[in-house]
């Protein structure tokens, strides 16, 4: 895998033509790309080398490490970045618990890290970092949004449930802090739960309106395929994680007309996201997953900031970045003090086209959307 | 809460200590008549997993799959068993920890080789889909009661096989006397291939139709690996009877703690502070009940008489 | 005194590991630099393991929970050091710290009275009870860090700067180097004591002959215990500088593959050998190192090696290179 990569790498910056205006970047892309999470950073390292290969940017040189989603392998990988391979940018953690081993010592050591998934709360508020940019969300926007789309759709009482981990527990408050109704049961599962059988009869038995749930990666796929499977007529909700293109045929059509909440989908209606779907359609013949639009996104950013600043100059390039001058695939993108987006999030529904499932957008759930940890931030 | 919420948290009890038996069964049997500690047995479960699920894919038919998962096990067990562990008998327990720890990196690396990083997922046949209802209104999966039923049949079939047949004479006497067996000009060779063989297809057939609720992947045997273990030492190794009983207390526990412990908790806490704590202590406390049962019984519950 | 071969081989095995970060230096590949530090941490793990296995034969298979506790001691100290906010036990609080010396202090001491309660319980069974209840306890604090609320749960927890040591600079990774190293000596000086006292004799003929140690009046598990703390202890502190080489602490150092990893240092190193530890740490993350810069299926072929070294090499690079212990 590796190997091949990195041979894709140098075809691509020998492929492109044009003259480097400063300092060459050189960005380390520790990404998930074994285990159960593995979905997740191969469109996310898809996303990212499109838009590099889009953008003909032969500045910027990629370095792309698997971690196995585990947090002490990605920092012996991190450390061997800076240290032997001397990177200038971090990029690429799709996990929090890993971006929290990652990015505290990283953003320390001069390193920039642009975070193209994971927002651990603990990154947004007081510990906000200048060299720490969230190009995705805070972990509790898309749950926040799904706890405001619960009020609309007029649930009164709905069962929550989410692993038993930072991320999780986030979530979950997330959830209840835009969710007006009645919470019947909160239950917290354990992380990397295959079997949801227990969790199953409690929600048979709770009487909810609806359930809310956040279990990432394959759990949610178990999760799903066995909700199906025992025929409660509960209808559930969740964040675009647990219906993201890459994991869809999995779920299998019990996800069929299930809500969920995005920043991105791929029918939005912009210029650069309409060039994104097409080609990445083009190159990997799959539709691309909000983790793919996400990586994009960020190398995008990375590639705006290398054309108004040299990275030598630390300060000018965090400006460069701060000012996000770039064309997202999500329409209005803009850094709030945090470095975190203000961005809107969607409301999406589960379809199937030409025997693909796939999600459309019906509604807005929040606009204009700012984390809830800006305030805390000392940063302007 | 109410009778059927509580007779389904039973029943998904059973079914977990059922597969946890049919994975403890083939441990206790190889450690009984051969001495022999084996952690790979969790990557067998896993080659049954995805045997099933090649298969399956091929022919579309699970119950093929099913088939496949049995021989495929059987005959990872049995290579392995004459190539490797056939030279670990004498060796002690360390020797044998470390070689089937290796064991489990080239399985678990070996399999990612072959069939990628991604899981694959199986499908529930179409016979055994669907809920049946339960009396108090609740309704139970029909796979999952598949799953019970053919723990109970396994368990019924190893009984037999174990007090009735000539393979299980031998087999009871391998574990009393191994020196006896040989006098008795049984092949003691082949008996030891056999029963590796026997509780590798055991692990096979866990693997496969587990693998039909959850998702076919790299590692997915570690977890249930260990869980047999804390099974099997509970029980007391070695003995079938104490797999079986083993087996169900720990699915119960298991299952009815992590229902019950957040609720006991919220009547004095915060819901969401005792959902969290709740499930915190759950997950330890099979550990807990194995820590208390060898406080008491060094030997596990029905220790074997060596 | 004459140098017998072992002698040469464990001289020449500490000054190797001390001369990769300074060769490292002058290449100026600071990365080796990081390496030989895990080196030396991992091997002072082991040396913690080969205590109670090597000597005692006490298979543990759940050296992890002090590896991790110890751990966790450093990262909830400097968390509480940085955040200023004290810990609290309800009637008495206790102050954060990011000095070292009291750091290693209190992963000693915490880790040391976890193994006092493991061991006690653990010593009762023998063989493959022992190898399993080790393994369940050590899963037991797995669980409990995993799920617990309190410092990251699954998430981990960060040491945002490396914590202090007296009059020198932690951050430079060739003074962290030396400081681990220099412990790692420590210990290994200290294993030596211990194998050749009377306990050690003791703890040794304990494993060999229980009958005949009983009938010398010596209570064999009152010493076994003895020796499971003391080997939990130095586990714990390897696992506090784990802890800051890293900044991070999580979950994955009670983990179960840890435990293994442990015993397949000593094996690969050789089993109560003095410098088998650090023989096996050295071979392991060299090991890893290059053949995972290789091939991403290292894991495959670190199987093939393990299990060549234990069907056809007993004795490990030790043995190898000295030849057998003549010590049993």
């Amino acid at each position: 895998m590796k190997k091949l990569l990195t041979a894709g790498i140098v075809g691509l910056s020998m492929s492109v033509s044009g003259l480097a205006l400063a300092d060459d970047i050189k960005v380390g892309m520790i990404t998930t790309l074994s285990g159960g999470g593995a979905g997740l950073g191969i469109d996310a390292r898809d996303g990212f080398l499109l838009a590099l290969q889009m953008a003909g940017a032969d500045n910027i040189e990629v370095v792309v490490e698997d971690d196995g989603q585990r947090p002490e392998l990605a920092v012996q990988i991190a450390d061997r970045m800076i240290q032997n391979d001397q990177v200038n940018i971090l990029t690429g953690i799709i996990f929090s618990n890993l971006a929290m081993a990652v990015v505290p010592s990283a953003v320390q050591q001069d390193i920039i890290y642009l975070s193209n998934n994971a927002g651990p709360s603990a990154l947004a508020g007081a510990q906000c970092h200048e060299n720490y940019f969230n190009v995705a969300w805070q972990n509790d926007n898309l749950h926040e949004a799904a706890g405001s789309y619960a009020n609309e759709a007029g649930y009164e009482n709905v069962f929550i449930m989410a692993p038993n981990y930072p991320a999780g527990t986030d979530a979950l408050t997330g959830f209840k802090r835009f969710f007006d109704g009645n919470v019947v049961n909160e239950i917290y599962t354990q992380v990397g739960q295959s079997d949801y059988a227990n969790e199953i009869s409690q929600i048979r038995d709770s009487g909810a309106d609806a359930v809310f749930f956040f279990l990432p990666g394959g759990m949610g796929i178990s999760f799903m395929r066995q909700y199906d499977q025992s025929e409660i007529d509960v209808p559930v909700i969740g964040p675009g994680f647990s219906f993201s293109q890459d994991i869809l045929a999995a779920v299998g059509p019990g996800a069929l007309g299930v809500i969920n909440t995005s920043q991105w989908n791929k029918d939005l209606d912009n210029e650069a996201n309409v060039a994104f779907v097409a080609a990445f359609q083009e190159e990997y013949g799959r539709l691309p997953s909000l983790y793919a639009s996400q990586a994009f996104d960020t190398a995008n950013l990375i590639i705006s900031a290398a054309a108004k600043a040299d990275i030598a100059d630390l300060e000018a390039f965090r400006a460069a970045l701060k000012e996000a001058d770039f064309d997202s695939t999500r329409g209005d993108f803009r850094f709030g003090n945090n470095n975190h987006p203000i961005q809107t999030i969607y409301v999406r529904e589960v379809v199937e086209e030409d025997g693909v499932l796939t999600n459309r957008i019906i509604g807005t759930a929040l606009e204009d959307h700012q984390d809830a940890y800006a305030a805390d931030c000392s940063m302007e | 809460m109410s009778i059927a919420l509580l007779l389904e948290q039973i029943l998904n009890g059973l079914q977990l200590g059922v597969m946890l038996f049919l994975m403890a069964a083939g441990l206790t049997l190889i450690f009984g008549v051969m001495g022999l500690i084996n952690l790979a047995h969790g990557s067998l479960y896993m080659v049954g997993a995805f045997a099933c699920a090649t298969v399956a894919a091929w022919t579309g038919s699970f119950w093929l799959g099913l088939v496949a998962s049995l021989v495929a096990a059987a005959a990872a067990g049995a290579i392995v068993e004459m190539t490797v562990i056939r030279r670990l008998y004498d060796r002690d327990h360390l020797d044998q920890v470390l070689a089937t720890f290796a064991l489990i990196l080239i399985f678990s690396e070996g399999t990612r080789w072959v069939f990628g990083s991604l899981p694959l997922y199986l499908n529930i046949p179409d016979l055994l889909r669907g809920t049946i209802p339960l009396p108090g209104g609740g309704r139970y999966q029909i796979y999952r009661i598949a799953i019970i039923a053919v723990g109970v049949a396994v368990a019924v079939g190893l009984w037999l096989l174990i007090a009735r047949t000539r393979l299980g004479m031998r087999i009871r006497a391998g574990e009393s006397d191994r020196e006896m067996i040989a006098a008795l000009g049984i092949d003691i060779r082949t008996l030891y291939t056999v029963v590796f063989a026997i509780g590798a297809a055991l692990a096979g057939l866990a693997g496969a139709m587990v693998g039909a609720l959850q998702s076919v992947q790299v590692g997915m045997g570690e977890p249930v690996l260990i869980l047999a273990f804390v099974v099997i030492v509970i029980g007391g190794i070695g003995s079938i009877k104490g797999a079986l009983v083993g087996a169900v207390l720990v699915g119960l526990i298991d299952t009815m703690g992590r229902f019950l412990l957040p609720r006991a908790f919220s009547v004095f806490m915060d819901p969401s502070e005792a959902s969290l704590i709740g499930s915190a202590i759950a997950s330890m406390l099979i550990y807990m009940f194995m820590a208390l049962v060898l406080a008491f019984r060094p030997r596990g519950l029905f220790a074997t008489a060596k | 005194m004459t140098m017998n071969r072992e002698t040469i081989v464990n001289i020449s095995l500490a000054l190797l590991l001390l001369a990769i970060p300074l060769i490292a230096l002058q290449l100026n590949s600071p990365f080796y630099v990081t390496l030989a530090t895990r080196m030396a941490i991992l091997a002072l793990a082991a040396v913690g393991l080969n205590l109670a296995l090597g000597l005692g034969g006490m298979v543990s298979f759940g050296h992890a929970a002090y590896f991790g506790v110890g751990g966790y001691v450093a990262g909830i100290l400097a968390h509480h050091a940085f955040s200023g906010l004290p810990l609290d036990f309800g009637l008495f609080q206790v102050p954060g710290t990011n000095m070292m010396p009291i750091i290693w202090v209190v992963a000693i001491l915490v880790s040391g009275l976890l193994a006092l309660f493991i061991g006690a319980i653990s010593i009762r069974t023998s063989g493959v009870y022992f190898i399993m209840i080790t393994l369940a306890f050590a899963q037991m604090t797995y669980y409990f860090a995993n799920s617990w609320p309190a410092y990251g749960g699954e998430d981990g927890l960060s040491i945002f700067v490396r914590n202090q040591f007296p009059g020198v600079n932690t951050l430079r990774p060739l003074t962290y180097f030396f400081i681990c190293y220099a412990i790692l000596l420590a210990a290994l000086v200290l294993f030596a004591a211990i194998r050749d006292s009377r306990f050690g004799a003791a703890l040794q003929a304990a494993r060999q002959n229980e009958v005949r140690v009983a009938t010398v009046g010596i209570n064999a598990n009152r010493i076994r215990l003895a020796a499971f703390v003391i080997s939990g202890m130095i586990t714990g502190l390897a696992g506090a500088l784990y802890a800051d080489l890293n900044r991070f602490v999580s979950p994955s150092m009670l983990s179960w593959h840890m435990s293994g990893e442990f015993i397949v240092l000593i094996i690969l190193g050789g089993v109560a050998r003095l410098y088998g530890p650090v023989a096996g740490a050295m071979l392991f993350v060299m090991f890893e190192f290059l053949l995972g810069g290789m091939t991403d299926r290292w894991q495959f072929f670190l199987g093939l090696v393990l299990l060549g070294v234990v069907l056809l090499a007993r004795g490990g690079l030790v043995g190898w290179l000295a030849g057998r212990a003549r010590h049993g």
